[in-house]
């Protein structure tokens, strides 16, 4: 046994030598589903972009991949190791403009005046990053749907972008703006060092004032209501409280179906899918991930006991999978859709 | 439990902890177009010993509508035995059965997305059904490895 612990801590500390983790494998397995193969962006925000990477650190790109960015998005990969961490950050690295050096990690604070600078965000920042620094609306973007700019503005007012980045970083931000995006330099636009100062020291004042998250916690995965009528009744039921939500059927189909020979399908497990596209197009715009709860369903069951149910994913327990608060709102509405429409078919 | 217990499953732990990923929705960008994806992916899905059901072509109906979009498809699939048989012992799982995947266009290139069947685990405590969970996800796992691979 002892040898076999010894071999298993060897296996442990060796490991990462012997197997050193390819970064470009490692990025392209864990990021660059969003960011692309090349780090052009898509769902999630371009990073090959040298006022980008020449502005941040490692420790900035290393607590952005550790921690993601809550409600926003980017997911937090808390199981990658540290090695395997910098060797993603050193495969982002090469898409450094030749020559240049990657930043220092600067603490050093930024001193302005907040109060001033909020004035300041609300006449140049708000308009892309929002009000209250939560960020253009979705940030989920991709080149499927039409879109009018390159990248959603970050969310500001984010605790684990104000972890991630410094008041040197956000400073350099504002001095330099960013080519390729739509963030201009704040120097170009007329503001001074000052006022810029003042507006890094609203920024970091969000710290204080944390947003919501407006996740759905504690929900039930699925929805369920037992029907008063035949099975039959309720699968009309079900089609006609569709109708009268603004929905098309769209199928009425046995859950089997195209798994088993019709004849040998089982009948008393129907689908019925109905769709509202207005509202699908404008779930897919804050996020194009947002068909995985689509077509929307509703499953009529008759259980073993002859009981007829109505049954249906909870949506705003799925909204949970995307780490989008953009979400919320629209699932919650799809929710109270669902609970009507299952409601009124059961009676 | 023996002295040698305790530190075997640290190590164990500390070995595995590498090797999780706990993103509820597994998502990869496959570098061929979207005609080539869709076609490779119905053909991993049934390399895999799984049936694809149907094909909800999300893309027509919202251009139907008027609205403009690049190719979106939903994939429904499963293998039948497996989806009656857990259809009739948990209920719960009625509404997430047949399993699907995402896949849209995006430029030259294709997204494929989907829940991480390791989610099913929540919906049932049964260890011989996590069983089945597991084996969907390895299956998923390299179902979309080889999109994301192929060239």
């Amino acid at each position: 046994m002892k040898r076999l612990l010894a071999l298993l801590f060897a296996l442990l500390i060796a490991g990462p030598v012997f197997a050193a983790p390819d970064g470009g494998a490692l990025y392209g397995r864990h990021c660059a589903a969003c960011h692309g193969q090349d780090g052009h962006g898509g769902v999630g925000v371009p990073l090959a972009l040298p006022d980008f990477l020449t502005n941040v650190s490692d420790t900035y790109l290393s607590r952005t991949i550790r921690h993601g960015r809550p409600g926003r998005v980017m997911p937090a990969f808390e199981n990658l190791s540290d090695v395997q961490l910098r060797a993603i950050i050193s495969h982002i690295r090469t898409w450094m403009p030749e020559g240049s050096m990657t930043p220092v990690h600067d603490t050093t604070p930024v001193i302005g005046d907040a109060k001033r600078g909020k004035a300041l965000f609300a006449e140049h920042c708000a308009e892309c990053h929002g009000a209250n620094g939560e960020g253009g609306s979705g940030t989920g973007v991709t080149f499927s749907r039409p879109r009018d700019l390159p990248v959603i503005a970050p969310a500001l007012h984010n605790a684990a972008f104000l972890h991630a980045a410094t008041d040197q970083m956000i400073r350099t931000t504002l001095l330099q703006g960013r080519d390729g995006t739509p963030m201009e330099s704040f120097l170009k636009q007329g503001l001074s060092e000052q006022d810029i100062n003042d507006v890094v020291a609203y920024v970091r004042s969000f710290e204080e004032d944390p947003l919501p998250s407006g996740q759905h916690e504690g929900e039930e995965p699925y929805l369920s209501v037992e029907s008063f009528s035949s099975f039959d009744e309720t699968v009309a039921n079900l089609k006609q409280a569709a109708l009268g939500r603004n929905f098309r059927i769209i199928r009425e189909q046995n859950l089997e179906n195209g798994l088993f020979a019709e004849e040998e399908e089982n009948a008393r497990q129907r689908i019925v899918y109905f769709c509202n596209f207005k509202l699908i197009n404008e779930a897919m715009k804050l996020d194009p991930r947002a068909g995985i709860f689509m077509p929307c369903r509703i499953t009529v069951v008759e259980m073993a006991d002859g009981t007829v149910k109505l049954m249906s994913i909870n949506p705003k327990f799925m909204s949970q999978f995307f780490n989008n608060n953009a979400l919320d709102e629209p699932c919650t509405e799809l929710y109270g859709l669902y609970v009507g429409i299952m409601e009124e078919a059961s009676l | 439990m023996n002295r040698y217990t305790a530190p075997l499953l640290l190590l164990l732990g500390l070995f595995s902890a590498g090797v999780a990923n706990a993103q509820p929705l597994l998502m990869v960008r496959a570098q061929q177009s979207f005609p080539e994806t869709m076609l490779a992916l119905q053909g991993v899905i049934s390399d895999h010993g799984y049936r694809v059901s149907r094909v909800q072509r999300v893309d027509v109906g919202l251009t139907a509508s008027g609205y403009a979009t690049d190719k979106y498809r939903i994939v429904f699939y499963g293998k039948p035995e497996q989806v009656r048989s857990l259809t009739a012992k948990y209920s719960q799982l009625i509404p997430y059965l047949p399993q699907k995947i995402t896949i849209f266009a995006e430029e030259e290139e294709t997204l494929v997305t989907t829940v991480d069947p390791a989610f099913f685990r929540k919906l049932v405590a049964d260890p011989e059904a996590h069983v089945i969970f597991k084996q969907w996800r390895s299956d998923v796992e390299s179902m979309l490895d080889e999109l994301s691979e192929a060239e």
